[in-house]
């Protein structure tokens, strides 16, 4: 198989890497990078669970080739946190029981992540709708809305403060 | 501030985080970070990878297989047929249900999807285009499809290796495609009750086929050291134990020489209680290579292959007064189990506890009859989220009970009241062999339909109804029997159901504890700590809890069916008390006081009546130190706990629907659950799994089925024909409790996970029914898809 090298951020440091053309993101990350956080669920892009984000864009990483990721920016679950102070997504999930098995959580981080990006105050609705691409089997997401909920009045109430 | 300052007894109670106590859960730290440890997440030097080649055919004979071109894949190390694992005797193994079941097919496929060869790559895209070149040779077969026409004379028949059997593993049968027959109850007496009845009622009502679909597919990495001869496989297994002692059975390895390992697991609902061919076929391609193999299952592959649920066609009758009141309970079951039987429930139950039919409902006499047969689908007829056919019991009972108030005219919140096992009734001996230990069933209700306004809610629709608009209330009041289980009643291979667990007080006062169940996403790492804490007066935070590693944990039967809290759970809190017995002697002894002149006070031992006391903390360093001369140093027990009965959780559920007469669209407007599951360990995690299993009732009520046509292909074994909820589907909870104790259990605890799957699924379908009730309807095939329900509209004429 042909291999080509890329370059590209992941979680702020910078990568240089030899990938075959066919490998797909999630795999070079959790097999080459060891970054184990994004999970494999369905390989049809509807559970969420490989959810990084790509560019400033969420994307499913099992859908995606690494070469697409060349001189990109990514940011996976482990890239999250910043040394011991969680982010507050992190915080929220445990705070409101926003898990169980744990297995879609490091995606639906990632995705409610972006989500606070692009809609800093969203409503309710606005949060179903915007992890409507991540699947969760446990925890019939009503937590999971708290948790994000929760993360949303912590960020702007910081910025609040500083602004 | 002061240092020295005593606190208060709330404060040390709070201090300890124990029963009752919303305590934030322990495992989130790593999974929050993405550092939790899931079975595809291990990686072991010069690992290897394995990937099935999968019949395209339902039934056929194998008339060959071409691996040439597979093999000169680069990468590719290895193609594995039935032929290769023969010599091993590993071609079949033996099922949890006592029958046989392929792991690579042996002359011919018995469904779709079956696994054939199994191609061994240093790496899963080798693996894969080795799987791809693989020819296989095909003669294909009439394919049986329709449960209904198994036992027919001319029926193909589909186990040729067992069709001259008098019977594979669960009773006499009486064809070649048939599995068991089971009969319980008065079939006399309830036949003449029949007779007499002023009423009866009777509805035909298929649970359809479904799938538990955890987010994490089944999978391991099985890893053969040859040099000191052990083999350790880490895999997705709710019963480590069990798959160890059905792994040594198989290999022929001293159980001593295996190691399982159930790493974190990502929601198993049933899927992972079995033994699958993976496991097998990676634990020999590791034995023959001497390399770790991996084999992780695909999403299409999980829905194919292993561990469907239900597929039970039923029909449910019921005889009563003109009242309403409930005189006899009958049921004939049709069960399809698939090509292999490799259901996984107690032996002695072929159709689990499904004689829980009689729910909560006080009737006197009954009869059940099931017969398993086998078709060319995918094996399995698992437990998902529900003990042992329980969840298909209690929708037959609630659906009876719903069709019977129709007929009679009585409200269905009345005649449920009317019909009810009283409190003062309990224990309970059930016309078809249970004895409910405790339960207040019209105490629930009425508390429900308070809190909903349910005569409110009739009100409003009976000027829906005015309006032509569809509105249904949906009750369901069931009881669940959970807790496998008592070791006279349950065993699993020969082994009886019991669990257990081990505690290990350190000296300096903190606690392991590991326990033969495991988690899969329910939090034992935290409730089982809150169970500790409180008996041993220890903070949670300083107790560890550990399962799933056959070389550490106690031998336990796992985690499935509800059986955790039950079982492994009674185990902890006396554990927990073996250990407080033997701390308050080495109390005694340190402070010089009787034994009988101690109590116990949240932390610590007092003296009655003095200031003298000594906190367990300080216990612990005396264990290791100065403990009495006849006494055993250490601090330590295992306690393996036969239950004496089940527990039997209950709830009372009011869904309220609203439903578009054009399209068909459901809408759920309101779910309020209320449940008992006796005495309540962590609040917060019996709230999160009642969500979760209302999620998943919510799912199979509105759209999971495995629909296979009339040649046996799988139509749609994807995420996207496959209906798993959003969160814009997904309706809000309301939860709510009350607290019924039970009798036999130490802490008095029932278990909850499953209570919502089990009672939730008949609230939907009894709401969306009830719609259309005032319409002479009483009976709405599930799952309610939107199509579905327009077929409903549709036949009314109500969409015009």
């Amino acid at each position: 198989m042909a291999s080509q090298k890329i370059s590209l951020t992941i979680n702020g440091e910078p990568v240089e890497a030899e990938v075959e053309a066919r490998t797909l993101l999630i795999h070079f990350l959790r097999e080459e990078r060891r970054l184990t956080g994004p999970h494999i669920g369905c390989e049809t892009s509807h559970c969420g669970a490989c959810t990084v984000d790509l560019n400033g864009k969420s994307v499913k990483a099992c859908t995606v080739f690494a070469v697409q990721a060349d001189g990109g920016d990514v940011l996976t679950v482990e890239g999250l946190a910043k040394g011991a102070e969680l982010h507050p997504l992190q915080e929220g999930f445990v705070e409101h029981h926003g898990l169980q098995c744990g297995y879609c959580t490091p995606g639906m981080l990632t995705r409610a992540y972006r989500l606070l990006q692009e809609n800093p105050n969203p409503s309710d609705e606005e949060i179903r709708m915007g992890i409507s691409g991540n699947l969760c089997r446990c925890t019939g997401y009503q937590n999971i809305v708290k948790a994000i909920r929760y993360a949303a009045d912590k960020i702007n109430q910081a910025e609040g403060a500083e602004g | 501030m002061s240092d020295t300052r005593e606190m208060t007894l709330e404060e040390r109670e709070a201090t300890i985080g124990g029963i009752g106590t919303a305590r934030k859960r322990k495992e989130d730290a790593r999974f929050i970070r993405g550092q939790g440890n899931y079975v595809d997440d291990i990686k072991l030097p010069g690992m290897l990878h394995g990937d099935f080649v999968r019949s395209s055919h339902a039934h056929a004979l194998v008339k060959s297989i071409d691996t040439e071109a597979a093999l000169k894949v680069p990468g590719v190390l290895a193609v594995v047929t039935a032929k290769d694992l023969e010599p091993l005797n590993l071609h079949w193994m033996p099922t949890l249900a006592g029958d046989m079941a392929a792991v690579l097919a042996d002359k011919k496929v018995h469904f779709q999807n079956q696994e054939i060869a199994f191609v061994v790559a240093t790496d899963r895209y080798a693996a894969t285009d080795g799987v791809q070149l693989v020819e296989v040779e095909y003669e294909a077969l009439p394919p049986l499809i329709d449960p209904k026409t198994a036992l027919d004379p001319g029926a193909p028949v589909i186990r040729d290796d067992v069709a001259e059997n008098e019977e594979v593993g669960q009773g006499k049968r009486h064809h070649p495609n048939h599995i068991f027959e089971w009969q319980v109850g008065d079939e006399a007496a309830t036949d003449a009750a029949f007779e007499a009845a002023d009423i009866t009622i009777s509805e035909d009502i298929l649970y359809p086929r479904c799938h538990p679909s955890p987010l994490e597919t089944c999978g391991c990495v099985a890893s053969m050291d040859a040099v000191n001869g052990k083999l350790t496989v880490y895999g997705t297994f709710q019963a480590p134990h069990v798959i160890r002692t059905v792994v040594s059975l198989i290999t022929g390895l001293e159980e001593s020489k295996i190691r399982i390992v159930s790493p974190d697991i990502g929601g198993g609902f049933g899927n992972k209680v079995g033994a699958y061919p993976g496991y097998i076929c990676a634990a020999a391609a590791s034995i023959v290579t001497g390399h770790p193999v991996k084999w992780i299952e695909s999403r299409i592959d999980n829905l194919t292959s292993t561990a469907f649920a239900r597929d039970y066609h039923m029909t449910g009758e019921l005889a009563a007064d003109k009242d309403g009141k409930i005189l006899a309970v009958r049921a004939k079951v049709l069960a399809d189990h698939g090509a292999f039987n490799t259901h996984a429930q107690p032996m002695k139950w072929p159709a689990g506890l499904f004689n829980i039919l009689t729910g909560s409902y006080d009737i006197p006499v009954g009869h059940v009859k099931v017969d398993g047969v086998y078709t060319n689908k995918a094996p399995g007829g698992v437990a998902y989220r529900c003990s042992f056919r329980v969840t298909e019991a209690a929708y037959l009972i609630e659906r009876l009970v719903d069709v019977l108030a129709q007929k009679t005219s009585v409200d269905k919140a009345e005649i449920r009241l009317r019909n009810f096992v009283q409190p003062e009734q309990f224990p309970y001996k059930s016309s078809l062999g249970w004895e409910y230990d405790s339960g207040d069933y019209p105490t629930a209700l009425k508390k429900v339909l308070a809190a909903v306004d349910y005569e409110g809610l009739r009100r409003e629709q009976a000027e829906k109804r005015e309006k032509g608009e569809l509105m249904g209330i949906g009750i369901s009041t069931f009881t669940e029997i959970v807790g496998a289980g008592p070791v006279r009643n349950c065993d699993i291979v020969g082994l009886g159901m019991f669990d257990s667990c081990e505690i290990r007080v350190h000296p300096t006062g903190s606690v392991i504890a590991r326990l033969g169940t495991k988690s899969q996403g329910q939090g034992h790492e935290t409730t089982f700590a809150q169970i500790i804490a409180t008996e041993l007066g220890i903070p949670s935070d300083n107790i560890t809890v550990e399962e799933g590693d056959t070389d550490t944990a106690p031998y336990g039967l796992g985690t499935y069916g509800s059986r955790s809290t039950p079982v492994a759970g009674a185990a902890t809190a006396r554990a927990a008390r073996k250990i407080r017995e033997k701390a308050k002697k080495i109390a005694a002894h340190v402070l010089e006081a009787s034994v009988d002149d101690l109590e116990w006070d949240v932390d610590r031992f007092k003296v009655t009546g003095s200031d003298l006391s000594i906190t367990m903390k300080a216990i612990a360093m005396a264990a290791y130190s100065n403990v009495p001369e006849d006494m055993e140093h250490g601090l330590e027990t295992t306690d393996y706990y036969n239950p004496p009965n089940f527990t039997y959780p209950f709830g009372a559920y009011v869904c309220v629907v609203e439903i578009d007469r054009f399209t068909g669209d459901v809408k759920v407007r309101r779910f309020y659950a209320l449940d008992d599951c006796g005495t309540r360990i962590n609040p917060m995690v019996i709230d999160g799994q009642i969500h979760g299993g209302l999620t998943e009732a919510f799912g199979i009520a509105l759209g999971q089925q495995i629909i296979y046509d009339e040649t046996g292909n799988v139509l749609g074994a994807n995420l996207m024909d496959y209906f798993l909820p959003t969160a814009v589907e997904t309706p809000k909870w309301e939860t709510d409790f009350t607290v019924t104790p039970c009798p036999h259990h130490p802490i008095g605890a029932k278990g909850i996970g499953e209570s919502p799957n089990v009672g939730g699924v008949p609230a939907f379908t009894n709401a969306i029914v009830d719609a259309f009730a005032h319409l002479g309807v009483t009976h709405m095939p599930m799952p309610h898809t939107q199509g579905a329900v327009w077929r409903t509209l549709n036949e009314l004429s109500l969409n015009k």
